[in-house]
């Protein structure tokens, strides 16, 4: 297995699934010559033309509108926004069409379109580039939210959004882009929706993140293991919709404890979601209240030690742990 | 800016043709140039690994300083974009504050380092914080304007973006309401040949961003953006007849970018070498030196004594902002909320 960067593997996702599938285009903001903001479509301009890769206009609700459109018309579009933030100038065409024309039309249009964006923190991009809202759009019915963590599953979840009838919101967190790992290159790799990964086994605690979260876990469990011997669990989502909820459960009922890591606001955010759930299901099996270790509620600034305060840390992560015992 | 030197011999009869006054045309030189030699600090300290970003006006000065110096300051409102710095300097920014607004300082007046730089902002000043996301400013313009209006104020909204910005739907709305409520805002588009990699044939079919304005009713003007009289001349009479009630402009100035997008851009990928050099040629500090110099507007003795100034300044500016406090750490939640 070939390894790479994850941008390195997202691209090869796109290639792959361009070469399989003569409907699939994408669209977007400097995405041609330049290769994108992050160079993942670097190249596929050269290699499939403007036909299939084409530079548009700044106008984020216009071209998700026109990829609902070809979407619906029949083509494979891929239409990819510089960050989630100015996602936000599309929010209409994603929640008010593409999530709901299937619905609306009694199962007579589809938008099978997947649409791709950067999120997170950490890079000094401050209050309208940096933030993770992966949660706000799993709050819409008809979307399925992807948010990978590592090459791999980059790849995998990328090709599999491809193959699906519905809208897909792919998110990127800015700091995975440069990640390496090991990269299967067999054309037929998917990831399945809906399957959350067990990245660590563990006994003592359920840490659970996605996309960007899932790497302060991992730290915080090694740190957890070497400083105080607590053996943590960690859960990559992987999908926030389809939910694989049945895994977390499986964890906390071996467990008894859960936190969940994420880079979004607590209030209102997906952790809050997640928590419920769990209470839901695994009550009974709790011995601790779920905690949530989330981003300072403030507009994500700029200057780093301010972007520092308002980011969570593994430090955080370790210290909501060891508040359960 | 007030000048203490000797006179030198200027011809008054070029200075009269120019409808500027001396002091005027000294002004238009001292900002331009103050502008150019903060954005290229600037990016030296990108390099030196001492700023992690900037994105800057080079190239865009006339357009900027012709324009900002028709504004009444303090009264008129300004909704600028990110490469506007001569524009914040013509407005009463000094520059170690642009200083403190690259390093993301404490004392920044603009945003205490929560934004990112060039992001600007100063109440005093009347000039309005803006997001990001381009073209935003252009709909708050309009809101301002029509506070003007309600409120009887006659007071003028210069705001601007860049080609590519004029794609958005913001800046149809904008264009639109303005143009129904004839509000007295200026929508002054800095054209500089490209959006980040995209060059202006491929973000729209028209050569010009003026010929929209036809579309919305409103009155336009296209003006030699590198040009910096040219530009005070095509500006003034249209905030003039704004704040006598005459509606909105739209007001394109033909410019071009001499620098890459920002500090994180590679121009070599996508730019001609041979199109940047031709427009070097037409760089509006060092023609607007050579004109009045040769017209014999200014003796180029009276330009070296600004160049000097604008020397110092800046690196005076420079050495002492990077010695000023961050923000601390414990600070970085305030200002969500407005507290009663
Ligand atoms: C809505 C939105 N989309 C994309 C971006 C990313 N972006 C930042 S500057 C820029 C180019 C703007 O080009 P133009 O309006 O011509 O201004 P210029 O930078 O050339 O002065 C883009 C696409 C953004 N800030 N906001
Ligand atoms: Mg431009």
């Amino acid at each position: 297995m070939p390894e790479m960067r994850m941008r390195d593997a997202l691209r090869e996702a796109l290639r792959e699934e361009m070469l399989r599938d003569e409907t699939v285009f994408l669209m977007g903001e400097d995405i041609g010559a330049y290769g994108g903001s992050y160079a993942v479509t670097k190249g596929l301009l050269e290699e499939f033309g403007e036909e299939r890769v084409k530079d548009t206009p700044i106008a984020e609700s216009g071209i998700v509108g026109v990829g609902i459109g070809a979407a619906m018309a029949g083509l494979r579009p891929m239409v990819e926004l510089m960050t989630i933030n100015f996602s936000f100038l599309a929010l209409d065409q994603i929640v008010n069409s593409a999530a709901k024309l299937y619905h609306m039309s009694n199962g007579q249009i589809n938008v099978p379109m997947v649409v791709r964006m950067a999120s997170g923190g950490g890079s000094q991009l401050a209050a309208t580039h940096s933030h993770s809202l992966e949660g706000l759009y799993a709050h819409f019915p008809g979307l399925k939210v992807v948010c990978p963590s590592s090459p791999a599953d980059a790849k995998g979840l990328l090709k599999r959004a491809f193959r699906d009838d519905n809208t897909v919101i792919f998110i990127e967190h800015t700091a995975n882009y440069g990640l390496k790992g090991d990269v299967p290159d067999d054309p037929d790799f998917l990831i399945e929706f809906g399957q959350a990964n067990v990245l660590r086994e563990g006994s003592d605690v359920t840490l659970v993140g996605y996309s960007g979260s899932v790497h302060q876990a991992t730290r915080a469990a090694v740190m957890l293991q070497e400083q105080e011997g607590i053996s943590a669990e960690v859960i990559d989502l992987r999908t926030l919709r389809p939910l694989d909820i049945d895994t977390v459960i499986r964890s906390v009922q071996k467990t008894n404890r859960a936190v969940i890591v994420e880079d979004d606001w607590k209030f209102g955010g997906f952790a809050g979601e997640l928590s419920a759930q769990i209470m839901e299901r695994a009550f009974d099996w709790l011995d601790a209240p779920v905690a949530r270790v989330c981003g300072k509620d403030v507009p994500m600034p700029y200057n780093r030690n301010l972007e520092f305060a308002a980011l969570p840390s593994e430090e955080d992560v370790v210290e909501a742990v060891l508040a359960m015992f | 800016m007030t000048s203490t030197r000797t006179r030198r011999t200027r011809s008054q009869k070029t200075i009269e043709e120019y409808l500027l006054s001396e002091q005027q045309l000294e002004d238009m030189y001292y900002y331009m140039l103050l502008s150019r030699r903060l954005n290229e600090r600037m990016l030296a300290l990108n390099r030196q690994g001492r700023a992690p970003f900037v994105i800057a006006g080079a190239g865009q000065e006339a357009a900027q300083v012709g324009a900002a110096m028709a504004l009444q300051k303090g009264t008129d409102y300004l909704a600028p974009y990110y490469r506007d710095l001569g524009m914040n300097l013509v407005l009463g920014m000094t520059a170690r504050e642009a200083m403190l607004n690259l390093l993301a300082k404490r004392d920044d007046p603009n945003s205490f380092g929560r934004q990112m730089p060039s992001h600007w902002g100063n109440s005093a000043r009347r000039i309005v914080t803006q997001s990001s996301v381009v073209t935003t400013q252009l709909v708050h313009a309009a809101g301002i304007g029509l506070a003007a209006k309600m409120r009887k104020d006659p007071i003028v909204v210069l705001t601007c973006c860049g080609e590519g910005s004029t794609s958005r739907g913001d800046f149809h709305e904008a264009l639109n309401f303005a143009a129904i409520h004839k509000l007295p805002v200026i929508f002054y588009v800095q054209n500089n040949g490209y959006a980040i990699t995209s060059r202006t044939d491929k973000e729209m079919p028209l050569e010009n961003v003026a010929d929209r304005a036809r579309g919305y009713g409103i009155q336009s003007a296209m003006v030699d953006g590198m040009d910096c009289i040219a530009v005070y001349q095509t500006v003034k009479p249209a905030i003039d007849q704004a704040r006598r009630g005459g509606g909105p402009y739209l007001i394109e100035a033909k410019c071009y970018r001499l620098w890459p997008h920002s500090s994180d851009d590679d121009d070599t990928r996508y730019r001609p070498k041979a199109e940047l050099e031709e427009w070097t040629k037409k760089d509006p500090v060092t023609t607007f030196r050579d004109r009045v110099v040769s017209e014999g507007v200014f003796p180029a003795e009276d330009l070296q004594e600004i160049e000097k100034r604008v020397e110092e300044e800046v690196r005076e500016a420079a050495q002492w902002a990077l010695m000023q406090p961050d923000p601390a750490p414990e600070d970085a939640l305030g200002f969500v909320y407005k507290e009663l």
